[in-house]
């Protein structure tokens, strides 16, 4: 395309790289350490899994610079055009003298050997940064991307408590140089489209929505990367060729939220953070489970369109939007449609998705008042895991007692995200009853044949499937005993 | 650079014994800076090699086409059996049952069959995936499940302890209990996976950076490989990120295919291979299927106890005798049997071979047999704690162990009580007793558990060490020795050692890299050992220096020996006080050696093995945890409400590190038994083998109230260094406390009456099936 930008740009610490030098596959992970030498970041998974290689990138947000945590093993360098990427190496100063985060790490014997700790420096210091006096759930949420094999993680978190009694550090590096970076970035942002490479390692970033639409019509066999928490692992584990790639990371307008009518509208771009921001505040429950989705890196990358186009039978999101009645917005060129979110989903692998067009929005009714909503995941470890089951519902209960609406949706049950027709159709209509529940328990034998993998068993699945569908109709009882175990007092 | 003096009036040095001084590399670790291999600078024209992995679990080998592997772009040299110029072997046990890639016939999913030589690392990983082997595949065995130790293959010879009359003891006894439990493997997931890099040197020399706990085995192992003498081979490791026995063995195929390769063909070569393939190829913690049986009294006193340990030990026996044999070890945990028979059965199993792991064994023994506790606790209606009180070892009588060793610095019965009063375990009890009968889903549950765990390798002559201290004209010193910094600050205790005997500021010792060219014939960094000998061979080192120097002044000074006493970065000789650098310079210019070479080896201990007697542990250490769990009887699912700990360490070098080796062995163990769950599929793939799929303990694991004290009223009793105690393992076993935790909140809803028998990792899903069994059966 004629005028297509050959080259990215962004700023890597404190200096301006411009180069076209760059595959679509190659890893911001591997530009660090192979090309840069700066080794500081690791390697411990190349899977977005344990934090080793977390760094920070900085980008703008309807004019506001924000750093985030990322894993830089599955991000892809070419999707960092146009931010600011920060690394370990940033953080000491020319004196020698430490960033309060690594001081406080020192002083709390927070490392042994030493090999996770640039990562955790840089998950605390993005926590440092966005909530300079953090909780214990906070700290621990911030944590969630980050494994440590040898602390056990208690100095980790008294560091980080301890942090901001440090006192707020002169040249905190990011700081000083905020006004800079964000004149840089925003002068970088002029709405053109680089295109870089031919066949095998071509790419291309659209430098608009629009662009991107008539990019991907025209390109119908690319690879489209958002965030690349899934793309990412094609590369670095299965070694896929993904090329031509369409990098849409950076594409603002479609990290937009809509309000409207009683529902949200949600960009297909717009990360697990920045949903989680807005959808806790309507539902809770949502917010919640958003939190246990990947760890922070995780959900500052991964994107709600992601989650969906994926197709995932264990995406976290489906479930929920499903139950609360979603609709999916897809795009091809300038030509929109519009359909329920669960009949995108066809079968394992296969989605109702044309060539060349791709999910532009989804917009999620909020619950009607005294409407009953909740979403629960089971997984082998609380945190950072990918579900084994989990179980979506919506209630609406009329003045009499009985269920005026009902919406269950199960994700990990089958090949695809999928509602529970048989157990709705036994609480449709009917007195919301702990007998009628148990007739939609037993129905749900009817609407799932769950498999056993290394996650759980067929028939774990199904006993939690079953179990999870009575917590919810306990929780709607308003008891004031505890309904399940809880790591954190709700606030 | 000749610096000054540090304090010369000063009363203390910094940094010297019993101190909390930080690990050495913090600093490095905060800012990045600290160098792990794959940081180390490339040679020009280096290479990179990636392993060519079975895709069957048992077969042989029917074809090999690697064509299109060695015709990929970058691929250098493609490696096979027939390229090891030496021994195509790397047991470390000399059975010849590990090869460095497979000959003929593969034993494990995962096993390295060949090894890509490439321009890069992704160049290598992606050629890796063009091979094409074909397997006649044979049935393979994957779980011990049903084998037999007589007729089934084992992969060593396995080990049988016996003390009295057992057959008596159970026959006699008013009660019996009997049963089985699984415990599961784990995974090490050491953050900085395996990875070796070979430099070729001149006279077919090479020098191998290799992660491991262990160079000098990957010396020889190396030596052996490439056929050369061990003179030929240097490794040299400044530190690891993380072991936890995981490098104790598994270095050695990667250092052997490196050094292969860079010899080959004239260039460094370096091997890091991807995570997936790691915890595919390498061995893990064994598990173990556990029969056991006990005779007791109405008290709940134990009278006979009859255990069988039967280990899934992978293709080759690696470690498995060992670590079997310290699982029969520990079958007694804090216990008293007045008759005991504990056997292993070692068995051939076709996955990866499992190799050590912190506790060697020792934690799925104890694991036994704290289950044989907590069933004679339900046969009796009592707590489990009062059970295990009631079977302590005693001081001066009951005291004998299985092996026949007699227990000497028993002090669990005072760990316990005082931990038993500091965390309120009574009161709690009861409010638990009251929250369980009003709450319908959530049930708490709590355990206190006991720990005592052997010190010493069992195989002897593991332990001696040797250490190289120099000390140059300027007063600085230059430290080494045979252990290894895999992140348990080994170095900066050591360092403190040094700093104490010469009575300098810990700045003035310089830490130095691990290499088989300077202290040679060193045993693993393993056992908990690294301490305890390198600190006693470094002291020695220092003090043959320092007796030189005593020597000199007092020669020169004309002064008696006994006046020349080492003060603060200063000698008192007679009447007058000489800066140490001084001294130094001084004793230089008298002609006073300034280097020596340091050596230990523990005393007292010995082993019969074909006899099943002896002294295989030169003392025990000690310590106690109290857990308290809730868990949600409708999911399984489960939050650590508090853990109260209370550890013995003797006179520790450094309770900050000490702290942080009993939190850190904590939540590894916690680990173990809860969420870290390894699946072999029906064709024996290893289904977990990702930190997507296996689940280590993160931040929001860890107890919600988590109590971590020393007890540290009692020195070691034995002459170790400083009188502290090995601190590595022992605490990894405080974890058990979890395990019987989450069962006692699982039996509540059997009203205490049915022994949950909670086999580990007790995931979630095992959590809920334990109760829905109880809750059957007491509907039944």
């Amino acid at each position: 395309m004629a005028g297509a930008r050959q080259h990215i740009r962004f700023l890597l610490n404190g200096e301006e790289v411009t180069t076209g030098d760059v595959r679509p596959d190659e890893t911001l992970l591997d530009y660090l350490r192979l090309r840069r030498t700066l080794s500081g970041t690791k390697e411990g998974c190349a899977e977005g899994d344990c934090g080793a290689c977390t760094v920070l990138v900085g980008r703008l947000s309807d004019g506001e610079l924000i750093y985030e945590g990322v894993n830089a093993c599955i991000r892809f360098l070419a999707s960092v055009d146009g931010c600011h990427v920060v690394t370990v190496e940033h953080l000491k100063r020319a004196d020698g003298t430490l960033h309060p985060v690594q001081q406080a790490m020192v002083d709390h014997h927070g490392s042994q050997c030493g090999f996770c700790t640039p990562g955790f420096v840089m998950g605390l210091y993005a926590l440092w940064m966005r909530k300079p006096t953090p909780s214990e759930q906070d700290i621990e949420t911030a944590l969630q991307g980050n494994l440590c094999r040898c602390t056990g993680y208690e100095p980790i978190v008294k560091a980080a408590k301890a942090i901001s009694g440090y006192g707020a550090m002169k040249n905190e590096p990011l700081v000083a140089e905020r006004a800079e970076v964000t004149s840089i970035l925003k002068g970088w942002k002029d709405g053109s489209r680089v295109e870089i490479g031919d066949a095998g390692e071509r790419f291309i970033i659209p430098g608009s929505l629009d662009d991107f639409a008539d990019a991907y019509e025209a390109n119908p066999d690319a690879t489209i990367v958002a965030g690349s928490t899934d793309v990412g692992l094609w590369v670095t584990k299965f070694m896929r060729e993904i090329a031509p790639v369409i990098f849409i990371g950076g594409l603002e307008e479609l990290r937009q939220f809509g309000k409207s009518d009683g529902a949200i509208t949600i960009g297909a771009g717009v990360s697990y953070t920045g949903a989680r921001e807005i959808l806790a505040a309507a539902m809770p429950a949502f917010g919640d489970l958003i939190d246990r989705i990947g760890g922070d890196q995780v959900r500052n990358m991964g994107t709600i369109g992601g989650n969906i186009a994926n197709g995932s039978p264990i995406g976290d999101t489906p479930p929920p939007l499903i139950a609360l009645g979603a609709e999916l917005t897809l795009r091809k060129g300038s030509r929109r449609r519009t359909m329920p979110l669960e009949e995108f989903f066809i079968d394992y692998g296969k989605q109702d998705r044309q060539p060349g067009e791709f999910v532009e929005s989804v917009t999620v009714p909020l619950p009607a008042k005294g409407a009953h909503f909740s979403a629960h995941k089971i997984t082998k470890r609380r945190d950072e895991d990918i579900t084994a089951a989990l179980g979506a519902y919506y209630v609406e209960l009329a003045g009499d007692g009985t269920v005026a609406a009902v919406r269950i949706a199960y994700g990990g049950m089958a090949a695809t995200p999928k509602r529970a027709r048989s157990a709705e159709a036994m609480l449709i209509g009917r007195p919301w009853t702990a007998e009628n529940i148990e007739a939609a328990m037993d129905a749900l034998s009817s609407d799932f044949t769950p498999i056993s993998d290394m996650r759980a068993s067929a028939d774990y699945r199904m006993l939690v499937a079953r179990n999870l569908l009575k917590r919810f109709f306990i929780e709607t009882s308003g008891t004031k005993k505890p309904v399940t175990v809880k790591r954190y007092e709700a606030a | 650079m000749n610096r000054p003096i540090q304090n010369p009036s000063a009363t203390k040095i910094s940094g010297g014994v019993a101190t909390d001084q930080q690990h050495d590399s913090a600093r490095k670790h905060v800012t990045g800076e600290a160098v792990y291999i794959d940081d180390m600078p490339e040679m020009a024209g280096m290479l990179h090699g990636c392993l060519g992995l079975s895709t069957v679990a048992h077969g042989a080998i029917r074809s090999m086409d690697l064509s299109d592997v060695e015709s990929a772009p970058g691929v250098v040299a493609v490696l096979t059996a027939s390229d090891v110029p030496g021994e195509n072997d790397i047991s470390p046990t000399g059975l010849h049952d590990e090869p460095v890639l497979a000959e003929g016939k593969v034993h494990f999913f995962g096993q390295p069959v060949f090894c890509v030589i490439a321009e890069t690392r992704e160049a290598a990983r992606r050629a890796c995936k063009r091979a094409r082997i074909e397997y006649d595949e044979e049935p393979g065995i994957f779980d011990v499940g049903g084998l037999d130790p007589e007729a089934d293959k084992l992969v060593t010879k396995p080990l049988k302890l016996e003390r009295g009359d057992i057959a008596l003891a159970l026959g006699s006894a008013p009660h019996r209990v009997k049963g089985q439990m699984r415990v599961g493997g784990q995974d090490h997931f050491y953050l900085e996976g395996q990875i070796a890099m070979a430099l070729p040197g001149e006279d077919g020399d090479v020098t191998v950076y290799s992660s491991t706990q262990h160079p000098s085995e990957v010396q020889h192992m190396v030596a052996h490989a490439l056929g050369v003498a061990s003179h030929a081979v240097t490794v040299e490791i400044r530190r690891m990120g993380g072991g936890f026995g995981g490098k104790e063995t598994q270095a050695n195929q990667f250092a052997a295919l490196a050094a292969i390769a860079a010899k080959k063909l004239g260039r460094a070569v370096k091997i890091r291979p991807d995570r997936d393939d790691d915890i595919t190829a390498t061995g893990k913690r064994h598990d173990f299927l556990v029969d056991y049986e006990a005779g007791f009294d109405d008290d709940g006193k134990i009278l006979g106890a009859d255990f069988l340990y039967a280990a899934r030990c992978g293709f080759s026996a690696d470690l498995s005798g060992p670590v079997t044999d310290r699982a029969l070890f520990h079958c007694d945990n804090a216990y008293w049997f007045p008759a005991v028979r504990a056997q292993s059965a070692p068995f051939y199993t076709n996955t990866v071979s499992n190799t050590a792991f912190r506790g060697f064994g020792g934690p799925q023994g104890m694991v036994g047999g704290e289950r044989l506790i907590e069933e004679i606790a339900f046969a009796l209606g009592k707590d489990p704690l009062e059970i295990r009180k009631r079977n302590f070892y005693g001081t001066d009588e009951r005291n004998v162990t299985p092996y026949h060793q007699t227990v000497e610095d028993n002090v669990i019965e005072r760990v316990v009580a005082e931990l038993e009063a500091s965390c309120d375990y009574a009161g709690r009890r009861r409010e638990i007793a009251a929250f369980n009968a009003n709450s319908e889903i959530v049930k708490r549950g709590i355990a206190l558990t006991p720990v005592k765990f052997g010190i010493s390798f069992t195989a002897t002559h593991f332990n001696q060490a040797g250490a190289l201290v120099h000390v140059y004209t300027d007063g600085s010193v230059h430290l080494n020795h045979g252990g290894t910094e895999m992140g348990q600050g080994l170095y900066v205790k050591v360092a403190q050692v040094v700093a104490e005997e010469f009575q300098i500021d810990i700045d003035r010792v310089k830490i130095t890299a691990t290499t088989t060219g300077k202290v040679p014939n060193t045993s693993a960094t393993a056992a908990s050992s690294g301490s305890d000998l390198n600190g006693m061979a470094a002291q020695n080192a220092a003090r043959q220096i320092k007796d030189r120097l005593i020597a000199f002044a007092s020669e020169k000074y004309e002064v008696p020996t006994e006046q020349v006493v080492f003060l603060p970065n200063r000698v008192r000789v007679g009447n007058q006080e000489i800066a140490f650098d001084e001294l130094i310079k001084q004793a230089y210019m008298g002609r006073v050696q300034l280097s020596a070479a340091g050596f230990y080896k523990t005393p007292e201990i010995h082993w019969d093995r074909e006899r099943g007697r002896g002294q295989p542990f030169y003392y025990f250490a000690y310590g106690a945890a109290c857990a308290e769990t809730s868990i949600d009887t409708l999911t399984g699912e489960y939050v650590i409400d508090r853990v109260d700990i209370l550890h013995e360490t003797g006179r520790s070098l450094n309770r900050a590190i000490d702290i942080g080796q009993i939190e850190g062995a904590f939540i590894q163990g916690m680990g173990w038994l809860t969420t870290e769950e390894l699946v072999w599929d029906e064709k024996g793939r290893l289904r977990t083998h990702a930190p997507s799929t296996y689940k280590i303990p993160l931040a929001s694991d860890r107890p919600k109230v988590f109590n971590v004290a020393l007890a540290d009223w009692a020195d070691n009793v034995k002459p170790t260094v400083h009188r502290s105690k090995a601190v590595g393992e022992p605490p990894f076993m405080l974890a058990i406390s979890v395990l019987h935790a989450l069962s006692d909140a699982v039996a509540s809803v059997a009203d205490h009456a049915i022994c949950p028998r909670l086999d580990a990792p007790a995931t979630p899903e095992r959590v809920l099936m334990a109760v829905e069994r109880l809750k059957r059966e007491m509907a039944a």
